[in-house]
């Protein structure tokens, strides 16, 4: 007798047809912001489609994206805004983390539901005011305007708590008795048990800060402290929208870097949206 | 186990501080600045009680916001679940380039939005745009996809789709993974030979929570669309993409009008809060259910 679980030859070509098909529209922006970004301008408008170009002209457009608006600056500047909002989290969080899975004290339960909910309330929902608080404390256009917001993680203290539920007990009696203090305890024993939940996490918050925008464009308009996404929209503004090459070079210097960090982390990256449900 | 409140206030006091500090005290100003006509720069401001959420009632430009809003969420979080759960059901059923599909439809996902939506405008141009060349292989004319009134907001819908279906496909995947293999066996013991019969009968119900999940998670998303909209739109034309973010943003960040703008935030926080709510009765009931 066919054994049923396994797939008939049909079905095989069938899941490879439509799934081929389907890999193929959603990479094609991807394959094209490639080709493109290798043509000079009168291939991009000429009939018929090419993938690569018959003249290659990338040398002339990413030096002229790179020229025209500092683009590395760009990058640089989310590297420092991403590390510097990382840290500062793991800082803030993992304490806090490991209050909420190993100790009891008084108001736990309204401390909890504190974190809890800033899960829930979008980021947006209170742009309005602390965009005021820093007009106040003379912050915006600065690169602390960035960082500041995004400090205290609720998303992180979550995910770390998981984490060290799982941690026994005696290990933190152990580490007591040998007269840890709780400092030492916390970045010692307990930050290093909880490195899967960390990795996944800093994977999250890079990603998460990286792309966004929203922020950057209210506080940020000095060019020279421009994140990458915001740095695209002066770079597109700067363009006019013509000069397709070098708009397609400059899109692919701005995507490729995090596009590599997560193609080299993936794994870690899909296991942790699928761990913690993305923050939306 | 107990330590002492210093030490305790050292390791939690940062978390909680700046919890209120930076969420609590900002939603509670923008509940009161919503009860007033504040105006950034403006020395003056008077309490107007529920007048900005009357005045958001009758104008016509917050209503096509709100309503444009809820059709974006609408549609792109039904196909992004319909293709997601396709696709992830179709990757799921061999293991023949498994890894090379789940990258294929996550990269949207992981790249940025925004350069992405350059990527697209160009696609999408209306004379050297690709879009329109495969439209003309089939002999149909050109369209101006993000100008033309009824196809914009289609049009950023299904670039929204592209971003948020392998987001949906891989909250599936981790719900197949939890169906255990002996159920799949017992149900072909049971006679349930027909795959149809054991995706209708087996498959789909037991991703009943995942997909409660899902649901939420993508229209808390849609409900966040913004960087598409102002990137490649601005709202237009004649209101035709505008949507609640973009509204809050040029209320309050272009004309400055602060109080109206916190109105309109709290209507968007509301519309969330209704979703997390739908989201934790669905729970509620599955679990009194077993």
């Amino acid at each position: 007798m066919k054994n049923p679980m396994h797939a008939s030859l049909s079905w095989q070509i069938f899941r490879h047809v439509v799934l081929m098909a389907g890999a193929a529209v959603f990479l094609l922006p991807f394959v094209w912001m490639l080709s493109t970004s290798l043509k000079p301008a009168d291939e991009i408008f000429r009939e018929g489609f090419h993938l690569l170009p018959q003249h290659w002209a990338a040398i002339e457009n990413y030096s002229k994206a790179l020229t025209q608006v500092p683009l590395l600056r760009y990058l640089v500047n989310g590297i420092v805004v991403c590390a510097g909002i990382l840290v500062l989290q793991i800082i803030v969080a993992l304490p806090a983390a490991y209050c909420f899975a190993k100790l009891q004290f008084r108001g736990k339960r309204l401390a909890w539901g504190l974190v809890m909910m800033s899960l829930m309330i979008p980021f947006q929902a209170t742009a309005i005011p602390l965009y005021i608080l820093l007009y106040h404390a003379g912050l915006l256009d600065t690169t602390a305007a960035l960082i500041i917001p995004f400090i205290a993680s609720g998303f992180g203290i979550f995910l770390m708590r998981q984490f060290f539920m799982g941690v026994p007990n005696d290990l933190i009696h152990a580490a007591r008795l040998d007269g840890m203090s709780e400092f030492e305890l916390v970045w010692r024993i307990m930050m290093p048990a909880a490195m899967p939940a960390l990795i996944a996490f800093s994977i999250f918050s890079v990603v998460w800060h990286w792309n966004d925008y929203f922020w950057p464009l209210l506080v940020i308009n000095t060019a020279d402290l421009a994140t990458p996404p915001l740095g695209t929209m002066f770079f597109k503004n700067e363009e006019a929208g013509t000069d397709f090459g070098p708009l397609m070079a400059g899109t692919v210097i701005i995507t490729l870097p995090l596009l590599l960090f997560f193609l080299s982390a993936q794994k870690r990256f899909i296991e942790g949206v699928t761990l913690s449900g993305v923050k939306g | 186990m107990r330590i002492k409140p210093l030490q305790l206030s050292l390791l939690l006091g940062p978390c909680l501080v700046l919890t209120a500090l930076l969420l609590i005290v900002p939603l509670f100003i923008v509940a009161l600045m919503s009860l007033t006509d504040w105006q950034f720069g403006a020395g003056t401001w008077n309490w107007v009680g529920l007048g900005n959420y009357v005045d958001l009632w009758n104008d016509p430009t917050f209503r096509k916001s709100f309503a444009n809003t809820v059709y974006y969420l609408v549609i792109v979080s039904v196909c992004s679940i319909a293709i997601g759960l396709g696709v992830a059901l179709l990757i799921e059923s061999h293991e023949s380039l498994r890894g090379f599909y789940r990258t294929a439809f996550f990269m949207p996902v992981a790249s940025t939005l925004i350069a992405m939506a350059v990527v697209w405008q160009f696609l999408m141009h209306p004379t050297v745009g690709f879009l329109n060349k495969v439209l003309s292989w089939f002999g149909i004319s050109p369209q101006n996809w993000l100008n033309d009134y009824d196809l914009a907001l289609p049009s950023l819908a299904a670039i929204g789709i592209w971003q948020m279906a392998g987001l949906a496909m891989v909250m599936f995947l981790a719900g197949l993974k939890n169906i255990p293999m002996e159920l799949r066996h017992a149900s072909l013991l049971d006679g349930m030979r027909h795959p149809l019969d054991r995706l209708l009968r087996l498959t789909l119900p037991m991703l009943g929570p995942t997909m409660l999940f899902v649901v939420t998670v993508c229209s808390i998303r849609s409900l966040q669309v913004f960087d598409t909209v102002h990137a490649l739109t601005q709202g237009g034309p004649n209101k035709s993409t505008e949507v609640l973010l973009h509204t809050i943003y040029s209320e309050g960040f272009i004309f400055f009008r602060m109080g109206y703008a916190a109105a309109i935030v709290l209507v968007f926080v509301a519309c969330i809060f209704i979703l997390t709510l739908i989201q934790q009765i669905g729970m509620e009931k599955r679990t009194h259910y077993q």
